[in-house]
């Protein structure tokens, strides 16, 4: 535990002493309050929520998750600070949840930065504040699930900009399985079961439906099981390339 | 002896390349290793081995008799490493990062104050505690890698190439820290500087090709040496070419070199047969043909030419 506690904040330090933690909350909060007012026609639909403003946020989250997380083991191990950190007795899955978490905790900090938008539909209107809630909820959650899965595609890599691509990739698999047209992919040829796990699978459908105030258990374990076994996975890909 | 560290039969391959090939040694407390070898040698892989980066292919590494396959946060709770090359984070200071390896180490406030401090004083670090560790000077990054390493005072210390790219006060302030240490400790450093393993280490291992070719102490490695004894002699030129002549020909000398030194003065090196003790016979014979000698001396052996017998390509 000391030693997660001891990563987290070293992680923490690195993310608000370079400039990637402003850019990426500058361009969260830039993006996803334009797309909002512009794209979401938000003042044009007159109602007092926030779904065009959510809508939009596992797009955000497709290129700026795996930003963040591209760098959580390509770097150490570009660098050679893997090395160092790999020889402190802490194990390997301490480090990984240790990095994980605090990507986690920045991210939440970029989405908390979001809250004038929650005091202006408050101001304007009285809006839903449990959907809200929720949908604050489940934007972290998807951020969570891709963070993770990005995180153990950046261990499989040294270098940053293929650890971005794949994970990107990832995700958006991750996120489209719900969609009829991947479905479909699946529904030619794998029994029901399957295309409805991957159905199921499906991070926007999910996120989605928590946004419309629906927090139903299967959603929560959908979204722990992603986040846990990408976590394995991670742990056994450093285990696996630490020394390659 | 209470031996620290001990490895038994340790190889690494990657793929087809043997990196270490059954490499045993045993290190007790209060030793200092010299652990030598060419580039490519399997000094680093070794050492990552002991630190549990790397899983060896063969063979056990026991450190404080815990086993680094089944116990690695035992041993790497006793052992401070300092990896090729002082990876650090680039973006931390000195301060920030000695603190997160006092926090992840466990020490409480009084003993991360105490122990930082030391280590800043020890290896001079004051002036760079606040400066980010990207824009530090090669020997910095280094002082702050052997700080990391030192900070939980550990039992069994190694590094690798702890002094390369320190400037001479610096490489000698940390050979007297090591010194210093190396009384409670077992310490392995890593070295292609040999006169460093002279001053400071009690043994030698010599590494080639991932096997062991030497495992002695300096001096004794010096016996192989083919100036091990030999007896140099400066002289002026009027004397050269007789002294040249009689001492060729002296029983007991396998060869002589000769390097001018100045226009007109020379120094010659009477290069001994095995275990045959020149100096005598060669100031009898200087006596009884009254030639001049400005300075004689006995060489103890050159380390390198040791070093380069030893792993020459076989
Ligand atoms: N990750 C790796 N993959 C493949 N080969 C490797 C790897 N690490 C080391 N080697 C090989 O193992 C051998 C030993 O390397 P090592 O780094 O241990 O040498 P060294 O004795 O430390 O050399 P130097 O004096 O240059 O530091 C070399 O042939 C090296 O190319
Ligand atoms: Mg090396």
């Amino acid at each position: 535990m000391r030693a997660i506690v001891a990563i987290i904040r070293r992680e923490l330090a690195a993310y608000f002493g370079s400039p990637l933690a402003y850019v990426f909350i500058v361009i969260f909060l830039a993006l996803a309050g334009s797309m909002t007012f512009f794209l979401g026609g938000w003042l044009e639909r007159g109602r007092a929520d926030l779904q065009g403003f959510f809508n939009w946020h596992p797009w955000l989250y497709l290129f700026l998750v795996p930003a963040v997380g591209m760098r959580l083991w390509a770097e150490e191990r570009r660098t050679g600070t893997l090395e160092f950190l790999m020889t402190l007795p802490i194990t390997t899955a301490q480090a990984v949840i240790g990095k994980f978490i605090a990507g986690w905790l920045f991210i939440g900090s970029a989405l908390l930065l979001t809250f004038p938008m929650w005091l202006t539909v408050n101001y304007l209107g009285d809006p839903d504040n449990g959907v809200i809630l929720a949908s604050y909820l489940g934007s972290w959650l998807v951020a969570g699930a891709m963070l993770a899965i990005s995180a153990a595609v950046s261990a499989l890599t040294k270098n940053q900009v293929i650890a971005f691509v794949l994970a990107a990739a990832a995700c958006f698999g991750f996120l489209m399985s719900g969609i009829e047209m991947v479905q479909a992919i699946f529904s030619s040829w794998a029994p029901e079961v399957l295309a409805r796990t991957i159905a199921d699978l499906s991070l926007l459908t999910t996120f989605n439906q928590i946004a419309e105030g629906v927090i139903d258990l299967r959603y929560l374990i959908l979204f722990g099981s992603l986040i846990v076994t990408s976590l394995f996975i991670n742990v056994a890909v450093v285990e696996l390339k630490k020394g390659a | 002896m209470d031996t620290l560290l001990a490895i038994e039969a340790l190889s690494k391959r990657f793929g087809a390349i043997a990196a270490v090939d059954g490499v045993s040694f045993k290190v007790g407390r209060g030793e200092v290793l010299g652990f030598l070898g060419p580039n490519g040698a399997g000094k680093s892989t070794t050492m990552r081995m002991i630190a549990g980066y790397l899983a060896p292919t063969a063979g056990t590494v026991q450190v404080c008799g815990f086993d680094v396959a089944q116990d690695p946060i035992a041993v790497r709770q006793r052992l401070g490493y300092l990896p090729e090359g002082a990876p650090a984070y680039g973006d931390m200071t000195p301060a920030g990062i000695m603190r997160f390896v006092a926090e992840v180490r466990g020490l409480d406030a009084e003993a991360r104050k105490q122990r930082i401090g030391a280590m800043v004083e020890r290896l001079d670090l004051a002036g760079v505690l606040g400066q980010p560790i990207d824009t530090l000077s090669k020997g910095f990054k280094r002082r702050v890698g052997l700080a990391l390493a030192l900070l939980h005072d550990p039992e069994v210390l190694i590094l690798d190439e702890p002094t390369d790219g320190l400037d001479p006060n610096q490489k000698h302030q940390v050979r007297t820290l090591l010194g210093e240490l190396s009384a409670g400790k077992a310490i392995i450093i890593s070295t292609h500087i040999l006169e460093e393993v002279e001053a400071i280490c009690s043994r030698a291992i010599i590494i080639a090709r991932g096997r062991i070719v030497a495992d002695a102490g300096p001096s004794e490695l010096l016996v192989h040496s083919a100036h091990h004894h030999a007896v140099t002699l400066r002289l002026a030129g009027a004397s050269l070419a007789g002294a040249r002549r009689l001492l060729a020909g002296l029983d007991g000398v396998a060869g002589i070199e000769e390097r001018a030194t100045a226009a007109d003065r020379a120094e010659l090196i009477l290069l001994p047969k095995a275990g045959v003790e020149l100096l005598d016979r060669v100031r009898q014979t200087l006596a009884a043909n009254q030639l001049q000698v400005d300075e004689i001396f006995i060489e103890r052996g050159r380390l390198d030419e040791v070093f380069r017998d030893l792993t020459k390509a076989a």
